[in-house]
């Protein structure tokens, strides 16, 4: 008997000007399994999906659903061939509950008065029926970031929807929220749901996909079965070389104290209450300190305290023993310390600018690239963009002069990186600096971290990324709602230790 | 063929295209216009919207002067647009650029007659009261988080009749509504001519308020591309958390940029009204156009200092051109109508332009399809072949 499939996307190819995003790719989606896509970024895995819900339309191929060829125009037409997603960054309201987010869009009325009851009542149900255990009657902002993905699910659900995507759904979430998460995909599974699961984590994909599309540069590599490929095999499909998972290198060899951060309490932007309370810790010379935890738990408060951009409410900053609390931003830059900021979009970069026009957004004012009359030098500017480009292999389209915008994401950190790092900083804050790479730029980035920790410099590292956290740094801080609930050695503790700490049921009394 | 396509691709020749697009559907509505009002003088009447000063005999001296009187009213535009763009660099939008001119002229005008001031005194009287009243934008802005529009917007009428009210004390005001002339009360307040007026016929107001006008728009644009003030204006405005990020002092830096901004609306009045072409009228009960105009010339300018000599210069040519519509066939408002809708459609020149960037993108589109088709037919004959 023929296999039954409920999507099929059949040689999909997609061209934007000057890249080809999509090259003849095949995705065959059965019904009722799970099944990955896999690849770097720049895979051309978003690519494929807005081609699926007709943001795009492909130059060539077909798709079809359940054997029938479809033609999909926009999103609705995805919507009523029931297809769903969980996009990356939910899309809730969040002062609306569970219950208004979960019909808003297709809201039950009569002579346009709602009808919630009904609705309620199906999403009990629903709820019950796939273990989600979400209150319909709790308000996004008050719920944690797992509840409100289970709110997304089940948008999906109230909706009918057959086929569920999934992009990278275990981003924001704790180790044990991340196997709640697997296990709902597998109940839904169970349920006749098929699942399209985005993701480039290996272990996740091993853990719950049937099947694994692997894309490379927007080419199809291949479609396995989990159960038969190696975590190795897999990335080596996905990254076209063998990659070397664990980071190199030799033991710390602490020195100074060069950060000295006493009860910082940082008020929040969001809430009333405070987003950091009472934080204490030092960074040392030749370490590299890394703050985990749970996106939202103060780590981003605490980081504009250290840095400047917000002002904190008590307590103090100290930077090589000298207080910096009230300093400005600029104070701080040249007593040295850098900041790759947690969004280099927001902060981090000035799009519009020319790349070397970035490379100097921290040093403008020099004597090197300022003369005493207030020109800007542009052959020196010039000529340092194009050192750095050399040093820090940095591509883009014209060099010095290519626009930030027009850059990859990869190479647009890169940029952010080398204007750091080559500041020679006492202190390097970085705050998620691989957030969203590929593995050879994390790879890179974890170099340049460590071979700055080896000149005998202070390192405090953000992640949110577990694989990140354990191997990068020498000493692991856990924040937890706004306090370090517990100091860990990379070394010697395990993932799950880690994401007991970072969910709040284990903390140390002591933490300093 | 692919060098033209490299040259559309290019930034600068796109924002002329779009621009001078936007002028040639301005006049086609303004002729439009004309021709449903009345359809027998239509032609006639644009045209003479567009030839201003050309209307007159070559070999006569009117056209020369009506030249040097549209070039003396350019000034003040110039300057205001100036305004607009230096502050839009920084992401502000100075709609008080109305008042910061009004200011300047008021102060400019009081000095000259009230307290017999030289008149490079009055003009930097009429520069610092300018940027005294942007200073108050930019304060409001930086410290309480008044959006500048709105400050602007109040402002404008605060000042409107402040300056009405100081001007019509005695000594400023003539027994017509109008202030005296400058000439009559202090001729030394009067801008020296050192000569320029025998350039265009002896037209005794071109004096050197049009160098000085071309100089600072030249100052501008260098300020903005060559320095890292300007370097620090325009990343505060493109992204103003990447500034703060990387220590630049926002507040100062929007405190400053409307502060110039007002100090160059109120040179453009001093600019203006220390010719003595015009007299501050004490009754007017609406906010002076020269400011408003100015955003219209900026944006047909693209935003570029020396783009905006070229659009203010236009913008005051079609102005004084509806001054040579025939008044037996349409009524007095058609020449201020259709200026009106020309310059209107000159603040669409960024959607010109994504038009312009769109229709590039297509054709290119379609030609990369061509060629694919090709390229797919060869294959199929070489697959023939070997069949």
């Amino acid at each position: 008997m023929e296999e039954q499939f409920a999507i099929e996307m059949l040689n999909i190819t997609k061209v934007f000007p000057g890249i080809i995003a999509n090259d003849n790719i095949t995705l065959q989606l059965k019904k009722g399994e799970i099944h990955a896509l896999l690849g770097e970024n720049g895979a051309g895995k978003s690519t494929l999906m807005s081609v699926l819900f007709g943001l795009y339309q492909p130059e060539q191929g077909i798709i079809k659903k359940d054997g029938v060829e479809v033609k999909i125009n926009n999103p609705n037409d995805a919507n009523d061939l029931g297809i769903g997603m969980v996009h990356q960054h939910f899309k809730l309201v969040e002062c609306f509950t569970v219950l208004d987010n979960i019909i808003l869009g297709v809201e039950p009325n009569k002579y346009g008065f709602l009808q919630k009851s009904e609705a309620r009542k199906k999403v009990l149900e629903l709820s019950e029926k796939y273990g989600l255990h979400v209150d319909p009657d709790a308000y996004i902002e008050d719920i944690t970031v797992g509840m409100q993905q289970r709110t997304e699910i089940l948008k999906m659900l109230y909706r009918d929807n057959e086929i569920l995507i999934f992009d990278e759904p275990t981003a924001v979430l704790t180790p044990q929220e991340i196997d709640e998460l697997m296990q709902i995909m597998k109940n839904l599974a169970a349920e006749g749901k098929s699942i399209l699961f985005i993701s480039h984590k290996l272990n996740e994909i091993k853990a719950v996909a049937d099947r694994c599309t692997v894309l490379r540069k927007g080419k199809y590599i291949g479609t396995v079965n989990t159960k038969d490929a190696t975590i190795e095999e897999l990335s080596a499909m996905m990254v076209g070389r063998n990659v070397n998972f664990h980071v190199e290198k030799t033991p710390a060899k602490p020195g100074d104290v060069v950060l000295e951060v006493e009860g910082l309490t940082v008020a929040s932007k969001i809430h009333k209450n405070n987003a950091v309370k009472n934080v204490s810790f030092k960074v040392r010379a030749g370490e590299i300190v890394c703050i985990a935890g749970i996106d939202g738990n103060g780590q981003t408060e605490l980081v504009y305290g250290i840095t400047g951009l917000e002002p904190v409410k008590s307590g103090t900053v100290k930077l090589n023993g000298v207080d910096i609390t009230k300093a400005s931003i600029r104070k701080r830059s040249v007593s040295g310390m850098s900041h790759i900021p947690e969004d280099r979009h927001k902060h981090g970069l000035v799009l519009d600018y020319s790349l070397e026009d970035n490379l100097i957004l921290q040093t403008y004012f020099k004597r090197d690239f300022t003369n005493a009359a207030g020109f800007l030098r542009r052959n020196n500017i010039r000529e340092y963009a194009n050192r750095l480009i050399e040093m820090y292999d940095i591509r883009s389209g014209q060099g010095p002069v290519t626009k930030a915008r027009s850059m990859s994401g990869g190479n647009q950190q890169k940029a952010i990186v080398a204007r750091e790092i080559d500041k020679n900083p006492d202190l390097l804050v970085a705050v998620q600096p691989t957030r969203g790479l590929d593995v050879g730029a994390i790879e890179y980035i974890h170099k340049q971290l460590i071979n700055h920790r080896d000149q005998g410099h202070a390192c405090l590292l953000v992640s949110l990324e577990l694989d990140e956290v354990m191997d990068v740094p020498d000493r692991i801080l856990v924040m937890y709602e706004g306090e370090i609930v517990g100091e860990l050695d990379p070394k010697k503790t395990t993932q799950e230790e880690l994401g007991l700490y970072m969910a709040g049921a284990k903390r140390d009394e002591v933490a300093e | 063929m692919k060098y033209v396509r490299a040259f559309f691709k290019n930034n600068g020749v796109q924002s002329l295209l779009s621009s001078i697009l936007c002028v040639i559907i301005g006049v086609l509505l303004g002729y439009v216009a004309l021709l449903i009002i009345n359809a027998e003088g239509a032609w006639e009447a644009i045209t003479h919207v567009m030839m201003n000063f050309f209307t007159w005999p070559e070999d006569g001296p009117f056209r020369l002067r009506y030249f040097a009187q549209t070039v003396v009213y350019t000034v003040p535009l110039l300057m205001c647009s100036l305004s607009i763009l230096f502050s839009y660099k920084v992401g502000l939008f100075n709609i008080g650029a109305s008042g910061q001119y009004m200011a300047g002229a008021g102060i400019a005008i009081y000095a000259a007659i009230a307290w017999q001031m030289p008149w490079y005194v009055c003009l930097l009287l009429a520069v610092a009261a300018g940027a005294v009243i942007g200073a108050i934008s930019g304060a409001l802005k930086a410290y309480c988080n008044v959006n500048e529009v709105i400050s602007g917007i109040m402002l404008n009428w605060i000042i409107l009749y402040s300056v009405n009210m100081l001007l019509s004390s005695d000594i400023t005001k003539s027994p017509t509504a109008e202030t005296y002339h400058i000439l009559h009360k202090n001729p030394d307040a009067m801008l020296p001519t050192l000569g320029l007026e025998e350039l265009v016929g002896g037209y005794q107001y071109f004096t050197i308020a049009v160098p000085i006008a071309i100089l600072v728009a030249i100052a501008v644009s260098i300020i903005l591309s060559k320095t890292k003030f300007g370097y620090e204006l325009k990343a505060t405005g493109n992204n103003k958390n990447a500034a703060k990020y990387c220590g630049m002092r926002e507040k100062r830096n929007i405190i400053v940029t409307l502060c110039i901004s007002g100090a160059l609306a109120g040179l453009g009045a001093a600019l203006f009204y220390l010719t003595d072409i015009k007299q501050w009228e004490v009754n007017a009960s609406s906010v002076n156009a020269m400011g408003f105009n100015g955003i219209a010339a900026a944006f047909l300018g693209c935003l570029d200092p020396i783009g905006a000599i070229i659009a203010s210069f236009f913008i005051q040519h079609i102005t004084f051109g509806g001054g040579y519509i025939d008044l037996s066939v349409y009524s007095s408002q058609i020449s201020s109508l259709i200026s009106s809708i020309i310059i209107y459609l000159c603040g669409f020149v960024l959607f010109f332009k994504y038009c312009v960037n769109h229709l590039i993108d297509r054709s290119e589109e379609r030609k990369k399809k061509r060629e694919e088709a090709a390229l797919a037919a060869e294959e199929n004959e070489v697959g023939g072949d070997v069949k």
